[in-house]
């Protein structure tokens, strides 16, 4: 959404993100979908090839979308077992939005 | 391929996002000055990292005071800034890929190679980073911190803002 707020003062924007189903609602002007977990914008530490890969295709996004609503997919899959990836984007301690809804749900159960 | 936008959220969170309505507003939209060879561009990420000798982290105590609020303040972060001197501040995902290489979010390399190739104009000096984890209405940042680092962005003549949400 903060994309929507800079666009709207004047400034182009592309937006990297992993969920752009999202993005699109938000009605962004031009979107490159990665399948990455959280935290992973780019790739794996040191991966730089990956990183110039989806550099690469916010590029030509930007190059090619032509109107508002522009979406390109980066069709690599995360280099991580999927197991592995979800359990280790998510901090150590719940965050304190997700600790309040666990406990409301554990007095509610 | 299409991407699964919400391959790595838990189950339960699925849903709520899938059922998203899309917003009844005009889309964004502000067309390139000039060719991207030729643009200035800038990165910018939600991750919450700072510069550990020079800048305060984000505001942590008060998401946990106030868990509903997140801290609506960015960092500028140099081009050309060393690992070591990275911090993290954010609830909400594991810093450890970050701390170990922050082209995971802000993927410096990447864009001095293009500039190099001669793909963009030019890789901003500086970056920017904020926490994520923003009220949803974004009034902060409609009324300040917005506009102040659209201004900040022109005066530095840059030309696109590439926004990557951790």
């Amino acid at each position: 959404m903060l994309a929507r707020v800079i666009e709207g003062l004047g400034i182009p924007t592309v937006t990297v993100t992993m969920m752009p189903d999202l993005a699109q609602k938000y009605r962004l002007s031009r979107v490159v979908g990665v399948e990455f977990p959280f935290g992973h914008s780019f790739g794996t530490p040191g991966n730089d090839e990956l990183m110039l890969k989806v550099s690469r295709a916010a590029i030509q996004a930007l190059s090619e979308a032509g109107e508002p609503g522009y979406r390109l997919d980066v069709a690599d899959e995360w280099p991580v077992p999927l197991a592995v990836a979800y359990k280790t984007w998510h901090p150590p301690t719940p965050s304190p939005i997700v600790a309040q809804m666990l406990k409301r749900a554990q007095s509610q159960g | 391929m299409a991407v699964d936008s919400y391959k790595f959220l838990p189950r339960s969170m699925r849903a709520m996002y899938e059922s998203a309505v899309a917003i009844d507003e005009p889309p964004a939209w502000a067309p390139l000055p000039k060719p991207v060879e030729r643009c200035t561009i800038a990165l910018m990420t939600s991750a919450g990292v700072f510069l550990k000798d020079s800048q305060e982290g984000f505001d942590e105590e008060r998401e946990w005071r106030e868990p509903a609020w997140g801290d609506p303040t960015y960092r500028a972060i140099p081009k050309d800034v060393r690992q070591e001197q990275i911090g993290c501040s954010h609830l909400h995902i594991n810093h450890t890929d970050v701390l170990e290489d922050i082209c995971v979010v802000l993927p410096f390399r990447a864009f001095k190679a293009l500039e190099a190739e001669g793909r963009i104009g030019k890789l901003a000096d500086e970056a920017y980073s904020f926490m994520g984890y923003q009220d949803r209405r974004l009034e902060d940042w409609r009324t300040v911190q917005g506009p102040e680092l659209a201004a900040r962005l022109k005066e530095r003549a840059v030309d696109v803002l590439l926004l990557a949400p951790a």
